[in-house]
Formats: C-alpha cells, structure tokens, sequence
C-alpha cells in the first residue's frame, strides 16, 4: 500500500476515485468509437446486416457475472468463505464465458459472409466489441488476482481488501454495464 | 532580491500543521533507499517532475535543430548542405558532378512531421504540464506526494518508453513519418503511400499510444490528487491558480486522449489488416486499392476532437505558472481571482466545441462552419479576460524584473499576439485565403509554440530553487530572454505577411514559383533569427547544468516572499515534503500587500475579524 494514503479518512478513496476517473477515459474512447460509427454510416455505402443472436446469449452472461461477483462481496464482508469463494469461482468462470461467447458471436459473423475487411458497418462492430474484450480480458486479470487472493490468505475483511476487492468489482461492473450500453447501441443503429 | 525571513512561517507549520503518523519514515523511506530507487524508478513526485523536464529538454533540443534544418532549406534553398552530410547520411543527396549537396525533399517532410510531433506532445504536453504538476500539485496543495506514486512513476516510464520508439523511427533507413504531425489519411494509413508510411508510421503510431497511456495515467493521478489530497483548510478557492491550470489541464487530458486512441487503433487496422475506416477509391500507381467505403474525414473529426483540446493542454500550465510568478514578482493579488478560475474552466469547456475550425477548408459543410466559428470566437472571452486580469495585476505593482517574471510579461505579450491572429482564423470566411499558409503557422507558434516556452520558463527560472536549493544565474537567464523575445518576433512576424501573400506551408522550396520567389530575403531572415532564438536556448541549457552543482545556493525556505505551500519544506526536502508536520491552510494563496504586510502565507492563522479574500 501506500504510504501517502494511509492513516486518513476520506469521503471517497483515493484510489477508488482515481478508478471512476479511468472509467471517465474508458467512456470517452468507446463514446468515440461509437460516434465515429454513427458519422461513417451517415456517409452511406453502408452493409446492413442482423446481429448475430450469440451477442445477446453473452450480455445475459455478463450480467450474471455481475450479480455473481456482487453476491461474492456480500460473503466476503459476512465472512461466510464458502459462499465467497463458490460466487468468485462462478464470476470468473461467467467471465471466460463471455469471451467465449464474444469469440463465437464473431465467427458467426464470419460464417454470414461479413468477414472482416469487407464493408466498415461489420469492421465497426468487430473493433468495437474486440476492444471491449479486450477492457474484459484486463478484468479477468484482476480476477485472477483475487481468486488467488481467496484461496491462498485468510479469509479477513480488513478495510485494505475490502477495498481491492471493490475496486475489481466496480471495474467488472463497468465494463459489463459499457457493453450492455453497446449492444443497445448497436440494435438501435441496425 | 531580497532574501525574507521565514522563521515565523516553520513555526507556523510547527504549531498548527498535523501529524499523521509519517515522522517514522522521514529518513528515507521503504520506496527510496538506493540509487536507483532515487534517481530512476523513483516514485518522488518531485523526482518525477525533473525527469520530466529534463527529458523534454533533451527532446526540445532534438525538435529545434530538426527546425534550424529545415529553416536552412527555406531560407537558402540553393546553398550547398554537403556539411550536414556526417550527422543526416543519405537524407542529403550530394551531386557527385558538382559536389553540391541538397536535403531529400522526403526528410524534409519528416523533419517538419518529426518537430511538430515532437514539441507538441513530448515537449509542451509531457515536458510541461509533467514537469510543473508533478512538482507543484503535492507541494502546493500540502500532500505528501500523487495519490499514487507508483502509477506516477509507470506514468513517467511510459513517456520514456513512447520518446525511445520514436527515437528510433528517426534512425530506419526508410526515414521517420513524414505525413504532417496530424497523421490524416491515406498518408497514414497505407503504408506504400511514402517512405515515412512505412516502418516510419508503424512506429509513429506506437509511440503515441504509449504516449497517451502516460498522459491517462498522470491525469488519473492529478486529478484524484486535487480532489482528494488537498492539507486541512485548502478548499478549491484557496488553491493557487497553478493548481486550478493544472486540474483543469488533466482532465481535459483525461477526455481527449482517449479520443485519439480510438483514431489510432482505426488507423492501425485500416494499416495493418485492411480495413476500411479512413480508406475510399485509392488508386496507387495506377491500380485501385480493394479498401472502399471508408471516410478520411473522419479521422480529422476525431483527431481534432483531441487536437484542439491539445492546444489548451499545453497553454493552460503555462497560464497557471504565470499567474503564479506575476503575482510573487509583482507583491500584488492577482487580480479577478475568481473570474481567472471561471476563465479556465470556461476555456476547459469550450475546447471542446470548437474542433471543426481546423477543418473548415476540409469538406465540412459551411453551415456546421458557423457553429464552430461562433464557438470558437467565443473563446476569446475568457481569454481576454485572463489578459485583462494579468495586466492589472502588473499595474501598479512593485515589480521585481528577474529572468522569471520577465518571462511571464513576455508570455502575456505572445498570447496577445498570437490570439488575435486566432481571431482572424477562427473565421470560416476569412479562413479561405488563409488556410494553410504561414499566416497559421505564425499563429500557432506564438500562441501555443512560443508563449507555452515562455510559460515554462517562467516556471523553471522561478521554481528552480524547488527543484535543486540553488537559483540560476538571472543575469544570462535575463540575456535569455531578450533575445528569445525579440527573436521570436522576428521569425514569426514576418510570417504573417508570407501567409497574407498566400504563401503555402509545408512546401519544401519556393524557388520554381514566380509568385512567391521574391520572399527569398524575407525567408533568409526568418532562418537567422532561428538560428540566433536557438542559440541563445543553449545558454539555458548551460545555466540549467551550470547552476545545478554551482549556481547561488538558496539560503531561506522562502526566497521570494511566496505565499504558497511549496516554500514551507526544507530546503532539500525529502520524499514527503514535510518533515514531522503537514502545513494546514487558513487562507488563500494571494495575501500580497495586505495590512501592511508585504506578504502573509498561506499558513498564517486569519486575525480576528480578518475576511479571507478567496470568498
């Protein structure tokens, strides 16, 4: 930890804020993105296709993943360890799952004749949802570190990690909650 | 100068700061014990923020003399440049018959890419809101350091490791990115487009997007550490306008980066798996491309959608340091302290609805034009109402003239400058003869080129005692400026005439046109002056060095009868600024002449019945 936070008391953590502030960067780039979308398809020359249905089996996931991971951090603070543990393992596996997902709703995409490279309307969508895997992936890192975290130290909620693991937990969150806000994007722009 | 006692201001510190559990680490802390904790990975903001500089000068170097090169080709097109040979190589194709040498039209185009690049992200952006905020932010605000320094650090490491990429695209046989600063497509994005599309591009595109990781992660850290770091009593209308520069400057860094990032990763695809996104119709070398559909417009709208937000990155730091050195130097409050921090925050705002003024010859349609010129007009508001409020500080007040106050003058004296040409530009009408001829260079040079250089020296000549507990010598810092002044004038004034003329920029020689070949003396003039500007940089160069080990050592905290936190430390402070006690804050920053007292700091108790001028 670091020194120069220690031993006081704030309305908003540091490191908590300075979280919300990268979701503030995080929001700009993909509300780029998706504006970028909306300029280029105004220009016309523009592939219409369906989406395909695996991108809303993954968004149910993804949500799950979030209620799973909140139910972990209840346990947690109860310091019911079973519980805890059971709704991290389940997060996680959640998570890997929406990458999977994400993955096979691209090759179906392939497999529709919208390969990569042919018309920007499925570039987009490819780029935009690749890099949104990508803020997933980051997540599923920092779920590494706390299922490391749960398995290996004693299960104590002391304010250090219950601070942590808010901090992994807000971030899943938000990236989940950045792709329900572009699936929606897409469905309205379809 | 004179030299004020300070005892009362450490017993001040002494009775009415407050602990909080540091006195055990003062001795070097678990972060810092060795050299290489100290001096390279080390996570002391003050550490960080000479990395910072120094780095930027070094980098600031590298840009200037690529533009002495390219000036030398402007201003003496046919003159032999076989001497350049042994330092650029083949970027000079000597004629074996009459062993003239001449600068490759291509280099030339990377050189003006390369310096562009280079001063505005490395020098003004990393080199000078990283430099100040990282040593004013903690000090100022009476923390002991960033919110997190470790990310600090990764934030200074991966501008080096963003500087070292882009070191090396200047050493590819290819040669660097020559496309223009900008990077538009198709230059950009097809990579047989030039020689500098190349490898030159690939490389261009990786240091920048490490570039924005560092920016992301010191704004990150500024921001947060305004917000939440700030010593009891320091409210946001107690803080020095440095900090209101800087907190504004971050997170505008914080919403326009990310921007740009998202351009980058298109033009990445469209390079390097055949996309489409910017690419439409190409014929290269006869044969059509397969990329179709695409819109290099949009690029410029998301490029600029950063870009112009960019121009108030650079200039808001220099802003705030100036404020800050014109009120110590001329022992006077700044004038309108309120209506200086609503005029940042309102030119934070409009920064970011004003892009399209650099596209209005681009395409655009002239309807949407006049939302964007009126925007953009608009700015002029809150910044003349900074000039106004700097110059009333000045009047009447007991200037000191030292290199750093000087600097700051000459600042206020560019951005007037330079502004009102921006008036000139911001109009779409007025903007059809004077798109992109010198008239936009002279612009920006003064505006944002020159007057952040002034900025920052103010700050470096002003805060140099912070950073290393001696002063500079101000007699050549004094040299320095006079020549960087009138200097400066003289190579950029003449522009706008050049530009008026229509004389185009970007063109590599004038001398096959009739209409613009009688500017030949003109441009002489303007590459000696360049040449004279950048010489006299490297007598702040050599006073930079020189006084590190030998300059005038600081004898008290506070040199310069300051008000602000900064000068409440030690003299060689450690990591955590204050031994034992953190200052607390009881007033605001600009106590200068008040009750008959020349200065009161900001850790003096009020009197009763004292109003505190910040409210």
């Amino acid at each position: 930890m670091n020194w120069a936070l220690d031993e006081k008391n704030y309305k908003i953590h540091p490191q908590k804020f300075a979280l919300y502030s990268a979701f503030a960067s995080i929001i700009m780039m993909f509300v780029a993105l998706t504006s970028a979308y909306i300029v280029r398809q105004s220009a016309g020359n523009w592939l219409e296709f369906p989406l395909p249905n695996l991108f809303y089996s993954s968004t149910v996931v993804i949500l799950l993943s979030s209620i799973t991971l909140h139910a972990s951090f209840i346990n947690f603070k109860k310091r019911n360890t079973s519980m805890y543990r059971t709704f991290l393992v389940a997060t996680y596996v959640l998570g890997l799952a929406f990458l999977v997902l994400q993955y096979l709703g691209w090759q179906a995409m392939t497999d529709m004749g919208v390969n990569f490279t042919l018309n920007p309307s499925g570039d987009f969508i490819y780029v935009i949802s690749g890099i949104h895997a990508a803020h997933i992936l980051g997540g599923i890192g920092a779920m590494t570190v706390a299922l490391v975290h749960a398995f290996s130290l004693p299960h104590v909620p002391s304010p250090g990690r219950i601070l942590r693991f808010e901090l992994t937990a807000h971030y899943w969150h938000f990236v989940g909650l950045v792709w329900l806000y572009l699936l929606i994007f897409f469905i309205i722009q379809q | 100068m004179a030299n004020i006692d300070v005892t009362h201001e450490e017993h001040s510190v002494h009775d009415h700061g407050h602990h909080d559990d540091f006195h055990d680490e003062h001795h070097g802390d678990k972060y810092q014990s060795g050299f290489i904790t100290t001096y390279i990975f080390s996570m002391d903001h003050k550490m960080i923020a000479k990395q910072f500089l120094i780095t930027g000068m070094f980098w600031a170097i590298i840009g200037g003399l690529m533009s002495l090169v390219f000036r030398l080709q402007l201003g003496f097109p046919e003159s032999d440049m076989a001497w350049l040979q042994p330092i650029l190589r083949g970027w000079i194709v000597v004629d074996p018959a009459t062993g003239i040498g001449t600068l490759d039209p291509e280099f030339y185009y990377a050189l003006v890419t390369m310096h562009g690049t280079i001063l505005v992200f490395f020098v003004l952006t990393a080199g000078l809101s990283g430099t100040f905020s990282n040593l004013l932010i903690p000090l100022q605000l009476g923390a002991r350091d960033m919110a997190s320094p470790f990310l600090n650090m990764l934030s200074y490491w991966f501008f080096f490791l963003a500087g070292l990429v882009m070191f090396a695209s200047l050493f590819l046989s290819t040669g660097p990115f020559s496309g223009g600063w900008t990077a538009y497509p198709p230059l950009s994005a097809l990579p047989q487009a030039s020689s500098g599309s190349g490898a030159g591009m690939t490389l261009w595109t990786v240091s920048l997007v490490l570039f924005v990781v560092s920016v992301l992660l010191g704004g990150i850290n500024y921001i947060t550490t305004v917000l939440n770091l700030r010593t009891k009593g320091m409210n946001m209308w107690r803080m020095p306008l440095t900090i209101w520069a800087f907190f504004v400057t971050a997170i505008l860094g914080l919403l326009s980066f990310p921007v740009l990032a998202s351009a980058f990763f298109l033009i990445m695809f469209d390079r390097g798996l055949g996309t489409s996104f910017y690419l439409s119709e190409i014929f290269v070398g006869g044969q059509a491309l397969d990329q179709v559909g695409g819109s290099p417009i949009l690029y410029q709208h998301l490029f600029w959608f950063l870009g112009h937000p960019e121009v108030y990155i650079i200039i808001l730091p220099a802003m705030g340091l100036v404020s800050e050195v014109l009120a110590v130097h001329c022992r006077k409050p700044i004038f309108g302290y309120r209506a200086m921090v609503y005029s940042i925050l309102a030119i934070g705002f409009l920064s970011f609805i004003v892009w399209a003024h650099h596209m209005f010859m681009s395409g655009v349609n002239p309807f949407i034009s006049n939302f964007f010129v009126i925007f953009t007009l608009i700015i002029a508001v809150p910044s003349a109402v900074k000039v106004f409020n700097w110059i009333t500080t000045m009047w009447g007040g007991n200037i000191r003239f030292n290199a750093a106050s000087l600097f700051a003058i000459g600042f206020v004296s560019m951005f007037i400058s330079g502004g009102l040409t921006g008036i000139f530009l911001g109009n779409s009408a007025i903007d059809i003869q004077l798109h992109d001829t010198y008239f936009v260079v002279a612009h920006f040079h003064i505006v944002m080129g020159i007057a952040a250089f002034f900025g920052m020296f103010a700050g470096v000549y002003h805060w140099y005692p912070k950073m290393f507990g001696r002063f500079m010598n101000d007699t050549l810092g004094k040299i320095h400026f006079w020549i960087t002044f009138a200097g400066a004038y003289l190579i950029f004034w003449p522009m706008h005439y050049l530009g008026m003329a229509g004389v185009p920029r970007r063109y590599y020689s004038f001398t096959t046109f009739d209409a613009f070949a009688h500017f030949e003396a003109m441009n002489q003039f303007i590459t000696v002056a360049a040449i004279v500007v950048f010489g006299a940089q490297l007598l702040l160069v050599v006073n930079f060095f020189y006084s590190m080990f030998f300059g005038r050592e600081q004898k008290t905290r506070n040199p310069y009868g300051a008000t602000t936190l900064e000068w409440t430390t030690p003299i060689h402070a450690g990591h955590g600024n204050w031994p034992g006690a953190i200052p607390h804050i009881h007033r605001w920053a600009y106590d200068y002449g008040k009750d008959g007292k020349e200065f009161i700091p900001q850790t003096t108790p009020l009197a009763e019945g004292e109003k505190d001028e910040g409210h």
